[in-house]
């Protein structure tokens, strides 16, 4: 174990996994040399070489799609598409090619790629740089979507996402690049389509994403001061879905909010809501909340922004009006 | 380039294979048995042909909505092909693609693409992987004039030349982009023009010509092969049918259509080898029966097949 940064255990399952199989690559804007936007991909350049680490024209589409081509005919592509926003300029390749290869096939195809992209607000970039997408990611057939919150999870979910077969959007929330915590050294993965609790507790479950998770926990902290037990569910993967163990989670507690940073509107809490409506409506003992982002772009000013991220105060509230 | 006699044989026999298997399917498709919509590559036959004749199963082709001429002249199986196109269970896709999805991976066939201009990062990234295994293989990239107007295609070049991967885009100029003509849809006059803005070599060549088309995919191939980076080849055809079947054609007149119906490739190749006494008329028939014979017997096969079972609707979206 040793102590390391969300950006650290990101970067190292890229060694581990790198020196595993010559077949991967990395591809994406400012990764090499610049070590990537937000530092992830320092020092692969130097340690596996140009080969390897591909410095891309800002040119998303061909990033994508070059991975796809490649990942159909043999390597193992891990591209960073630095912000989740530009998605938009490059989605024909991840949805239409990537993720519909297998079926339109028949079956026969295999794309091993991983697309990892930092998400969410918080650091003042404005409406095209800071949205959380996971739904729509979410709504794609055949791609899988992984969103870690802490450093042990981003590791092994980094891992177990370059080892599938299948295309994986690999979101990491921008303002979790720092966080520390304790990583295994070496090889070690989570499966998907595993919930973690994060915190067991008695009363409510909140099912919460990325750095949600630690608003939650915040929460959770101060709720328990005033005799409020939160249980703390972390989805880990929002395709596939762990709804058993969320559902588990109700069941015990009776009652379900939502946090997430996306807008709330169509986010990945409406399936979730939905799925616990289906299968544990009879042991809900209040409705379902959802705590979430409003639905705009994200703004740039400071006190809009901050307006904008779900608050642990407004979580804080969605619990207190579910035990009422 | 000297073309054996053998060579020239094949590429006639499989161009009169993509007619008669076009023609067919034109048939059968009014007839109801096909369901959706195709778009048939009579009259531009010669492009794939000429291009694949410079293949193996080992290189790559990405291909487009108008694929069938593309797969059977990478070595495709017309039976699965046509069993494909009925939406049956033994067809190539299990009855999932279509004939907008055809793909055959063993034999480096990625894919007809439904998406005008999908193809073309595909193909960059089939050569990437060529280029990163150390193998001798590469990727063809077949693209119409309307996807040459796409900013994927641009994309795909321009990484191809600055990472000089092994691939030829292979423009298939038509004409037309379903009804748009080349004329309102682009402001130079050959695609192969805007091979100066990856400064790698663009030529144009008479698409109707298989073998200037073969010629001129064999120098861009061997260069690619060579690791000498990506070309651009312009093949200028044109389609004999409408974008789909069905289509009425209003946006061209029919003196165009028979202006270019003498261009055909495919009397314009067999009358060369009568002439070079490589084909007589016998062996003419010869040929054409025997091709005849396959497509009734892919028909049959297609025909007889049974239709996937609704139990397999979700299987097949992950691996």
């Amino acid at each position: 174990m040793s102590n390391m940064t969300f950006a650290q255990a990101i970067k190292d399952a890229h060694v581990v996994e790198m020196e595993r199989d010559p077949n991967i690559y990395v591809a994406g804007e400012d990764v090499g040399v610049f070590g990537g936007c937000f530092g992830v991909t320092a020092g692969l350049l130097d340690q596996f070489g140009e080969k390897r680490v591909k410095d891309t024209p800002i040119t998303e589409s061909a990033i994508v799609g070059t991975a796809v081509g490649a990942a159909s005919a043999g390597l193992r592509p891990v591209i960073e598409l630095m912000f989740v926003d530009f998605i938009g300029v490059a989605l024909d390749q991840l949805y239409n090619q990537a993720g519909k290869m297998k079926y339109m096939f028949g079956g026969k195809a295999k794309i091993p790629m991983v697309m990892r992209a930092a998400c969410g607000a918080g650091i003042g970039a404005a409406a095209q740089h800071s949205q959380c997408l996971e739904a729509l990611f979410m709504h794609l057939p055949g791609l899988k979507v992984v969103m870690p919150s802490t450093p042990y999870d981003a590791k092994g979910l980094l891992i177990e996402a370059i080892r599938d077969d299948n295309p994986v959007v690999f979101l990491e929330h921008k303002m979790l690049y720092a966080v520390e915590g304790e990583v295994p050294e070496g090889d070690y993965t989570i499966s998907f389509g595993q919930a973690d609790i994060k915190r067991e507790g008695k009363d409510v479950t909140v099912v919460a994403t990325a750095n949600m998770v630690h608003t939650a926990l915040g929460a959770a902290e101060k709720l328990a001061a005033d005799g409020i037990s939160l249980e703390v569910v972390d989805p880990r993967t929002l395709n596939p879905l762990d709804g058993e163990t969320i559902i588990a989670s109700v069941k015990k507690t009776h009652r379900l909010v939502i946090l997430h940073e996306e807008v709330k509107f169509a986010g990945s809490g409406a399936e979730i809501a939905a799925q616990v409506a289906e299968e544990a409506f009879d042991y809900l003992d209040a409705p379902i909340l959802r705590v979430a982002a409003p639905f705009c772009p994200v703004p740039f000013s400071p006190p809009l922004e901050q307006a904008y991220i779900p608050s642990e105060q407004q979580l804080i509230d969605a619990v207190k009006k579910v035990m009422a | 380039m000297d073309l054996t006699n053998e060579q020239l044989i094949k590429m006639y026999t499989t161009m009169v294979k993509i007619r008669t298997f076009e023609n067919r399917v034109a048939e059968l498709f009014a007839g109801g048995k096909i369901p959706g919509f195709v778009h048939l590559y009579v009259g531009e036959e010669a492009v794939a042909t000429g291009v694949c004749a410079n293949l193996t199963d080992k290189d790559y082709i990405t291909s487009t909505h108008r694929g069938h001429g593309h797969l059977i002249a990478k070595g495709g199986d017309i039976k699965l092909m046509m069993a494909e196109l009925f939406g049956k269970k033994t067809g190539y896709c299990k009855g999932k693609g279509g004939s907008m999805h055809i793909a055959d991976l063993d034999l480096g066939i990625m894919g007809a693409n439904g998406i005008v201009g999908g193809g073309p990062p595909l193909a960059s990234g089939a050569a990437l992987a060529c280029q990163y295994l150390g193998n001798d293989s590469v990727a063809v990239c077949f693209f119409g004039d309307g996807a040459s107007n796409q900013g994927t295609t641009h994309e795909a070049m321009n990484l191809a030349s600055c990472w000089k991967l092994p691939v030829v885009f292979v423009n298939e100029n038509n004409m037309y982009g379903i009804s748009s003509c080349t004329r309102d849809s682009m402001c130079v006059p050959n695609v192969a023009d805007r091979a100066a803005g990856y400064d790698i070599p663009g030529v144009v060549v008479d698409g109707n010509d298989v073998v200037a088309v073969c010629e001129a995919a064999a120098e861009g191939i061997n260069r690619a092969r060579q690791g000498k980076g990506p070309s651009l080849i312009e093949c200028k055809t044109y389609r004999h049918r409408g974008h789909f079947e069905g289509d009425p054609c209003a946006y061209r007149d029919d003196a165009e259509l028979e202006e270019w119906k003498e261009k055909d490739p495919i009397p314009r190749l067999e009358k060369k080898l009568l002439e070079m006494e490589l084909l007589t008329e016998s062996k003419v028939e010869e040929i054409k029966g025997a091709l005849q014979k396959d497509l009734a017997a892919a028909e049959q096969f297609a025909e007889e097949s049974p239709f996937p079972d609704v139990s397999v609707l979700t299987e097949d979206v992950y691996t």
